[in-house]
């Protein structure tokens, strides 16, 4: 099928990817010290994947007979999944030590989501985004569940896959109605047909399927129920990476299908369903955020109003939109993974010190991890000058050009309330003394990976206007 | 090089983020004094380098604009991290690199032993870091960053020994102040760029000053723009009305007061106005504004300085003057001169504030000029320095500030404003007495300190960057010899900036042609009457005592109100910052915001509460019951579209 070894060189991070798997399964059932082994090579098949999708992202090109396309965005999405798992393999190096035995198929899984998610993104082909779906969801599934003793996770991870197969099911069924109706699963073919396409109610049926599938997946209102239960049952750094990979993930998925929409000009069909996706999202996890005690469900509830903000970009229906929220989604992973990354420091043995109340003080006692978690919180409340200001900049400014400019409004009243809980953290760290004492663990491994996070989230934050620019060149 | 420019820029930053982060770690003095003064060492050495190759270019292409990658980009509004290398913009780098590295290396002797040394450096870096983009920068924008940049360095300045007392109340308050003040100029500024934006449709230099010569823009616009830049000059610059932060700042080290509060930042206003030349000559009324308010601070500073017993105290308005001089050779039209006095002023100045630091160090923080005396023979070399300095700044040739000064004020002259020019040779003379004054109350006479003192000259490493400035304190007027004595080439410095004025000087009326005859003649009287303030003051203070006493007391009303700075601190306090407090705390705090503001608030904040509250009962973790969640919503969408069609 190759045409030529230049479509090997194209498609060469998924094989790195790919690779890794497979080296990465012989190592683990060899070596006894495979632990760190793997690790070293997760960090290795990662950081090669994510640079050189980076270094290669000119190199635009559709491969496999129109199955699957690399360059352009597709590389930048690559390079946000990549160095977001990077991230997570850091933050994972001393965590999943502390909390619970060690299994060695952690790095093997890990490396098969992210495998899913360059899929997804790369697709143009509804089954080829099915394949990287399931690839990155079942993966997701057996993540939360690893540590097969601890109850909660157990939950956690049997929830997830009970609802997310539900929703799965919905995708398929509505891949089921597009190709019954269209007789094509070729996503460049439906983008050419689709105005015709559009008389009829089966196709559009199972698009408003796949659409409300994929709503699931990006953890939106009112497909979000399964989320705070999930993050609060996972281990923390896989949590982070759901809240982070998976949804730009299925947000890639989105983009690469509804492109027919916005191109065609026909956008505005499915844009009252979107608005009102993204509008409850937005209000309804800013809001219920609030009465929060528990950081991760914090945090998930905060996920969901980001899924909210992300929205605004699909329902803007414009090329502002998509850059928007394609800037939008590598400025929340590196924000949130950070987040999530000093929230796994804090926590204690046994998933204690997960409260709000134990972060009060922690400015005195580490004013490092303090100082780190309130960049976090200000990028995550779009404050600028760090990334997640530009973030709902860019989205915002989508939808006031297509007139949307009261789900602008809804937008910022909802930062407005989300300021709320997440300065109350940095309140909490900086003007409130200890209640318990709350020792954060030693990781130098995490505290690479924070301060990494970190490091980009005010590079996003500083260049902003290079990177749109990048972006937005390829749409 | 040339290229690379922006080097200049990231070197500094570099050693504020070197020091500022490892500096409580770093221990050794040393190290942190080399990192710091290393890093603008580097960028003179850069900025030397880039001046010669553009020398080397034809006149027509002197203009370099390095952009490193986009900022802004809303709309209409592009804005870039580029930074444009020309004629102007190479003086000015080449100043506050060259001056800025001499003052660092002197604060290694300065600063010997605080507690803070590397807090210093690391804020001293970042000064440079702003200063070096306000006066590279190619748009407004990118000038403004530098702008606050600079603004917030002073503050953090001023205020760097934040627990010592400083008059009647703190450093602090003297930083917040400054910070204040700053904040009035820059709404001006602000004002500016918006009504620039308006009227021409970009911030970009290039751009806007082309587009002033295009466009059909009125008069009223023009002075519109022209008047809050100017109003954003005058806070930055310390002139009237906004002039009264300058003699609080000095409670920052003195090596601070010498290069931001003297040499560089405060010369920012005068940067900016000549960089919008175009804006200003197309604003003739503004210009005169402009003249006027510069001799009016000119002589007003220069008066209080008469009568001032604090050595840096003087100095501060004797900066405060001479950076009037800058303005009214600007407001005259001669933007050139007005850049020739700021570059020869940051020499001598500095000079003049780094030999008070000698001073000061030499006499353990004692800075009141009536308790010094006889110092000369403690201290030979920073006396020798600061004789130069203040012949330098009483403007007697062929030391620099003579050309300088001189240029000024003859195209004042030639301008048709000979009444600000009779101005301009008094306030010249109010300088040459005060600075001599200075002088001889501090290195002549009989020693007027207690046994307690003990002073001695300054470590080397102070003394020769005293030794430098003094020595282009002497020869730094010689690159602007006027073109009566220099012949043909005419002055040196004005045909290398001219190409940055030619849009202005199109657009303004022609100088009027006066004779040589005419400038040899205001020349003289200008030197002599220096001179004789200079033999006037050394008579007083040295021979006779007296006779300041008597005319203090002959003249008392006069004297207290020199002495007291003309109550403008008081009518400020009376008539603009005690009514604000008032009415802020009565009615703003009291009842707008607590009752109004935060009522409103905080019941929306509880409404949101409660309803957080009892939505959060709707997660009640069971798996089916979400199920059925989506299946309503689902139910719902497909609803929808079939409905819909």
């Amino acid at each position: 099928m190759l045409n030529s070894l230049q479509d090997l060189y194209h498609i060469i991070p998924l094989l790195i990817v790919s690779g890794g798997i497979l080296v990465s399964i012989i190592v683990e059932m060899y070596s006894k010290d495979s632990e760190k082994i793997l690790f070293a090579l997760s960090i290795l098949v990662f950081g090669a994947a994510g640079l050189f999708s980076l270094y290669s992202v000119n190199n635009v090109s559709i491969l496999f007979n129109g199955m699957l396309a690399t360059g352009g965005n597709v590389n930048v999405f690559s390079f946000i999944f990549n160095i977001g798992a990077f991230i997570v393999t850091l933050l994972s190096a001393d965590y999943i030590r502390k909390y619970g035995t060690y299994y060695g198929e952690y790095y093997i899984i890990l490396q098969s989501s992210v495998l899913g998610m360059m899929l997804m993104a790369g697709a143009k082909d509804l089954f080829i985004i099915f394949i990287g779906l399931e690839l990155m969801s079942i993966s997701f599934y057996v993540l939360a569940g690893l540590n097969r003793k601890r109850y909660n996770a157990n939950e956690a991870s049997l929830k997830y896959f009970l609802l997310g197969a539900f929703a799965t099911g919905f995708i398929v069924y509505g891949i089921g109605l597009i190709y019954g109706t269209a007789q094509t699963t070729s996503i460049d073919i439906l983008t050419v047909r689709f105005p015709q396409l559009t008389g009829n109610l089966l196709f559009l049926a199972g698009v408003l399927l796949f659409l409300v599938g994929f709503t699931f997946k990006i953890a939106a209102f009112p497909f979000h129920m399964w989320v705070p239960d999930v993050y609060q049952g996972s281990p923390t750094v896989v949590a982070g990476l759901f809240s982070t990979g998976g949804k730009a993930a299925a947000f890639s998925a989105i983009l690469v299908t509804l492109a027919a929409l916005f191109n065609g000009n026909v956008g505005s069909l499915f844009t009252p369903y979107l608005i009102f996706v993204s509008a409850l999202s937005m209000i309804y996890g800013s809001i219920v955020a609030i009465s929060q005690d528990d950081i991760k469900r914090m945090l998930a509830y905060s996920s969901i109003s980001h899924a909210g903000y992300l929205a605004i970009g699909l329902a803007a229906g414009n090329s502002e939109g998509t850059a928007g929220i394609i800037f939008y989604l590598a400025a929340y992973s590196f924000m949130n993974l950070g987040a999530f990354g000093i929230v796994a420091l804090i926590e204690g043995e046994n998933e204690t010190n997960l409260s709000i109340a134990s972060y009060a003080g922690l400015a005195k006692r580490n004013p490092a991890l303090a100082a780190l978690l309130s960049i976090f919180m200000f990028s995550l409340s779009g404050i600028p000058p760090f990334a997640g200001f530009f973030g709902k900049y860019y989205v915002f400014f989508a939808a006031i050009k297509s007139g949307l400019t009261w789900l602008a409004l809804i937008g910022i009243l909802s930062s407005v309330i989300s300021v709320y809980f997440y300065l109350r953290i940095v309140v909490l760290m900086y003007f409130k003394d200890q209640g318990e004492e709350v020792i954060p663990s030693k990781s130098a491994m995490g505290m690479v990976g924070v301060v990494l996070s970190a490091i980009l989230v005010v590079l996003l934050g500083v260049f902003p206007g290079s990177i749109i620019n990048l972006i937005s060149s390829f749409l | 090089m040339t290229q690379h420019i922006y080097l200049t820029i990231l070197l500094p930053l570099l050693g504020f983020l070197v020091n500022g982060i490892f500096g409580p770690k770093i221990k050794n003095e040393k190290l942190i004094g080399i990192i710091g003064s290393g890093s603008i060492g580097l960028s003179f050495i850069i900025s030397v380098i880039s001046f010669f190759e553009t020398l080397n270019l034809p006149v027509d292409k002197r203009q370099t604009i390095v952009t490193l990658f986009p900022w802004i980009n809303v709309g209409n509004l592009n804005i870039n991290f580029s930074y444009q290398v020309d004629q102007l913009s190479l003086v000015m780098a080449l100043l506050v690199t060259g001056v800025g590295f001499i003052i660092h290396v002197y604060s290694i002797g300065y600063m010997h032993g605080d507690k803070a040394f590397w807090r210093f450096f690391s804020y001293l870096n970042l000064f440079i870091f702003a200063m070096m983009n306000l006066i590279l920068a190619d748009n407004f924008v990118l000038l403004f960053l530098g702008w606050e940049g600079v603004g917030l360095c002073s503050y953090l300045l001023i205020g760097f020994w934040y627990d010592r007392k400083f008059e009647k109340s703190t450093t602090a308050d003297a930083g917040k102040k400054a910070f204040i003040v700053n904040r009035i100029g820059d709404f001006g500024f602000l004002v500016g760029m918006f009504l620039i934006f308006m009227t021409f449709g970009s911030l970009n230099f290039n751009d806007v000053f082309n587009r002033a010569s295009i466009f059909n823009v009125s008069e009223g616009v023009f002075s519109l723009i022209a008047i809050s830049l100017f109003i954003g000059a005058t806070g930055k610059s310390a002139q009237i009305p906004l002039f009264v932060w300058l003699p609080d700042a000095m409670a920052g080290p003195t090596p601070v007061s010498a290069l931001i509060h003297a040499a560089t930042m405060v010369t920012a206003g005068v940067y900016m106005v000549a960089r919008c030349s175009v804006l200003f000559a197309s604003a003739p009324a503004v210009l005169i504004v402009v003249a006027v308010i510069g001799i009016l601070t000119a002589i007003v500073a220069a008066s209080i300085g008469l009568v001032q017993n604090d050595i840096k105290k003087v100095l501060a308005y004797s900066t405060i003057s001479q950076l009037g001089y800058m303005f009214l050779g600007l407001g005259a039209g001669a933007f050139g001169a007005g850049i020739f006095h700021v570059m020869t002023h940051a020499f001598f100045k500095a000079l003049l504030f780094l030999g008070a630091g000698s001073v000061i160090h030499a006499m353990h923080e004692e800075q009141d000029i009536q308790r010094y005396g006889g110092l000369k023979k403690f201290m030979p070399v920073t006396s020798k320095t600061f004789i130069i300095a203040a012949l330098a700044i009483s403007g007697i040739p062929p030391l620099s500030g003579f050309f300088s000064k001189d240029e000024i004020l003859w195209y004042t002259y030639a301008n048709g404003l000979w009444f600000l020019w009779v101005i301009g040779v008094i306030t010249a003379m109010l300088t040459a007495f005060y600075m001599f004054r200075l002088y001889t109350l501090t290195f002549e006479g009989k020693s007027r300190f207690g046994s307690d003192k003990h002073p001695h000259e300054s470590p080397k490493v102070m003394t020769i960057p005293l030794i430098i400035l003094a020595v282009l304190s002497v020869i730094g007027g010689l690159i602007g010899i006027p073109e009566i004595f220099s012949g043909e080439h005419g002055n040196r410095f004005h045909n290398w900036l001219s190409p940055i004025f030619k849009q202005a000087e199109r657009k303004m009326i022609i100088f009027g042609t006066h004779s040589h005859f005419e400038e040899i003649a205001l020349m003289t009287i200008s030197v002599v009457g220096a001179a004789a303030a200079i033999w006037f003051a050394r008579h007083i203070y040295l021979n006779r005592p007296s006779i300041a006493e008597n005319l203090s007391r002959k003249f008392r009303l006069t004297y207290n109100l020199l002495l007291n700075k003309y109550f403008v601190d008081e009518a400020y306090d009376y008539t603009i910052v005690n009514p604000i407090v008032k009415g802020s705390t009565s009615f703003l705090w009291k009842i707008a915001d607590n009752k109004i503001i935060d009522g409103t608030v905080n019941g929306l904040a509880k409404v949101v509460a409660i309803i957080s509250v009892y939505s959060r009962k709707l997660q009640t973790g069971l798996a089916q019951f979400y199920a059925i969640i989506m299946v309503l919503g689902i139910t719902l969408a497909l609803f929808w579209i079939i409905l819909s069609r």
